[in-house]
């Protein structure tokens, strides 16, 4: 079976990424300064703000993310937000906002929740073009993000 | 008889291959948006890689909501006839589904979802999209041009250009009522206009305006 190119196999935690086993339940917050794997229970908050997080199969994250790059493989419920990329696979479920400047999902994933792209290029032009005295108007206000998604929504 | 019609999704593999359509109700309800930015949209659809591409490289902000699936979750298991017309039940599901402020979406991408829903959830379900979508923004959606007693194929509904579409097959359910022009006019009763759009197959598209 051939993989996409640039695809990296995420069943199983990268050597150099620091793991969360599947027996383990976690309340809190995680900061971590390297790659993670969980595919444990977490309710909380993950911040990897230069690294990759993954959800494993088992992974149940009752929690807001924010990462470089997040693949979800299991169950998400929260808003998420990724600077590079965020990969939703087949049988992952992701209930809540998201935040990125790119996104991949697989047909079958169950996703609930919205979409805000985050264009860099656009936004440096924006920010060229523009006097420094406008307000500029890339993005729509945080206000715009209905209250019931604004936190970790119920898990059902 | 409706409870019966409700009674089957079906768990064959479904038929994955997607199938061109021209779209004249999504060529419409672009052409309304056309030249705005920042938009807030919502796909009642499952989540596609396609319409989030097309969406937000329009510049609009996409919600999805995979609403036929959240209805499968929560109407199971047992009889999602009966449940689905308990006016709790069905008041609990849309407050975890479709919660949104009034007037947040300046469009709908409604798809097929509201055929395959008991009547006292449907009603429900249009009041919440008259409620979430702002005056004289539109819903684009799709209904069986003829009345099927046995299951039919239900879609994935995929966008591949402003007005073509991909129907990638999703299984079969069955229609719970058919619905005829005057039938989808007394339905969305509260929105302005129900527009129809001549189809040459099974699929009759209309789009509603608020």
């Amino acid at each position: 079976m051939s993989s996409l190119p640039g695809r990296i196999p995420v069943a199983e935690p990268r050597n150099e990424a620091a793991a969360i086993g599947k027996s383990v339940v976690i309340k809190g917050q995680i900061l971590s300064r390297e790659d993670l794997f969980v595919d444990g229970e977490l309710e909380g908050t993950i911040e990897l703000n230069e690294h990759r997080l993954t959800i494993g199969p088992n992974g149940k994250l009752q929690a807001n993310v924010k990462a470089r790059e997040v693949v979800v493989l299991g169950s998400v419920h929260g808003n998420i937000e990724a600077a590079d990329r965020i990969d939703i696979r087949k049988d992952a479920q992701l209930v809540g906002d998201i935040k990125t400047a790119r996104i991949v999902i697989e047909d079958g994933a169950y996703f609930k929740g919205s979409i805000d792209i985050i264009r860099t290029e656009g936004k440096a032009a924006a920010a060229a073009a523009t006097p420094v005295t406008r307000p500029q108007q890339t993005t729509l206000p945080a206000g715009n993000t209905p209250p019931a998604l604004n936190r970790p929504p119920e898990r059902h | 008889m409706l409870r019966e019609r409700l009674s089957t999704v079906s768990s064959e593999p479904p038929n994955n291959r997607a199938k061109p359509r021209n779209s004249n109700g999504l060529d419409q309800f672009f052409a309304h948006i056309k030249g705005e930015e920042g938009l807030s949209i919502l796909d009642m659809g499952s989540a596609s890689q396609a319409n989030i591409d097309f969406i937000t490289e329009l510049g609009h902000r996409l919600s999805t909501e995979d609403f036929l699936r959240s209805v499968d979750a929560a109407f199971a298991p047992g009889d999602a006839f009966a449940q689905q017309s308990d006016i709790g039940k069905v008041e609990a599901f849309l407050r975890q589904n479709l919660d949104y402020p009034a007037g947040y979406f300046d469009g709908v991408l409604v798809w097929d979802s509201l055929e395959y829903i008991a009547p006292s959830l449907l009603a429900a379900t249009i009041d919440r999209l008259y409620d979430i979508v702002k005056p004289s923004s539109y819903l684009l959606a799709f209904f069986r041009a003829e009345q099927r007693a046995a299951p039919v194929p239900a879609y994935s509904f995929q966008i591949s250009g402003p007005r073509t579409l991909q129907l990638a097959g999703a299984g079969t359910r069955r229609p719970v009522e058919f619905f005829n022009n005057r039938a989808l006019e007394k339905l969305f009763h509260r929105f302005e206009y129900v527009k129809f759009f001549l189809t040459r197959d099974q699929l009759r598209e209309i789009i509603v305006k608020r």
